[in-house]
């Protein structure tokens, strides 16, 4: 019996997709019946085994990959329901000691490429009629974080664009929202110390951290209609961390 | 139907036009209906018509009648 939740006969690109929050985001929308176009630097077909799920190797630093990614979605299924701007890099490093293309490289993978992919794709959604943006913004981006200048940064300013989208884009049907997790256990966050691991749990009120089911099940919600009245929101998905 | 009427029809629904007003007088943002949300629904209907996708440039670009009689002809082998 088809629900709110069901997404049969729509249409969704969710990028870094091949591992950690963006695959668990891709087989989530999937098993409620997307289309799913996973786009990633490394994704084939072997990547998910799922008959909608569509692998599409790219990399998003390459301003041109974005239109290119559209015109790709409009020719094969020429629609798009739900974009979910996921893919993202961490590269920790003090201020002052933080090499300059590490912080290009975060801001053009994070939020440029972001944003130039919404900008590409919203005609298609705004001819369908309207749609669901979901961009993934981090608790860092809201509080901000020692050691993750660039990062939070690139993530505060994905918050920017999404309550600016959201506005533009109500009246045509499109809802912007942001999902800004805490800390959620993926091969980026194993790259911490146990010591800096431990101290990011005992900061969780849940006391644990979150998984990329959990992130995974709130890009859902978004992606559904049972989000339809919830746009320009930035949704915490942290168990209670506090930064 | 012509790329001319095709578009007509489009102008006419997308900034909804009123029967005096010829859309072939009209330029972008001086005609108070054809705002930039207005533009906005006037691409998405050309392109669903068409079944195409515009260049950016071109949308930009789309600044009367004329022009984009000019533009969607490049598309209407599609």
């Amino acid at each position: 019996m088809p629900t709110d939740l069901d997404l049969t006969g729509k249409v969704a690109v969710v990028t870094g997709a091949s591992r950690g929050i963006g695959a668990a985001i891709v087989r989530t929308l999937a098993e409620r019946g997307a289309t799913v176009v996973a786009v990633a630097r490394s994704v084939n077909d072997e990547t998910f085994g799922l008959d909608n799920v569509v692998p599409i190797a790219g990399s998003l630093e390459d301003p041109a990959f974005a239109k290119e990614l559209v015109r790709t979605v409009f020719s094969r299924f020429k629609r798009l329901d739900v974009l979910v701007n996921n893919a993202g890099v961490m590269r920790p490093g003090s201020m002052g000691a933080t090499a300059e293309a590490d912080i290009v490289d975060v801001l053009r993978l994070n939020l440029e490429s972001a944003v130039l992919l919404t900008e590409a794709a919203v005609r298609l959604m705004v001819r369908g009629g309207g749609g669901s943006i979901v961009n993934m913004s981090s608790i860092m981006g809201r509080v901000g974080a020692p050691g993750q200048f660039a990062y939070a940064a690139s993530k505060a300013g994905l918050i920017g664009a999404t309550l600016a989208a959201a506005k533009e884009l109500a009246p045509k049907g499109v809802r912007v929202n942001a999902i800004a997790p805490g800390f959620i256990a993926t091969e980026m966050t194993d790259a911490l110390s146990e010591e800096a691991r431990a101290e990011a749990i005992a900061k969780i009120g849940m006391g644990r951290p979150g998984t990329s089911q959990d992130v995974a099940d709130a890009v859902l919600f978004l992606a559904s209609d049972l989000s339809r009245y919830v746009t320009g929101q930035v949704i915490g998905v942290d168990g209670g961390f506090i930064l | 139907m012509t790329v001319e009427a095709r578009v007509l029809s489009a102008f006419r629904e997308a900034l909804d036009i009123e029967g005096d007003v010829d859309p072939k007088e009209l330029v972008y943002r001086e005609y108070k209906k054809w705002t930039s949300m207005a533009h906005m629904t006037l691409i998405a209907i050309l392109e669903q018509d068409f079944d195409a996708m515009l260049e950016t440039d071109e949308i930009i670009a789309m600044s009367s009648f004329d022009k984009a009689v000019e533009t969607m002809k490049k598309y209407d082998a599609n």
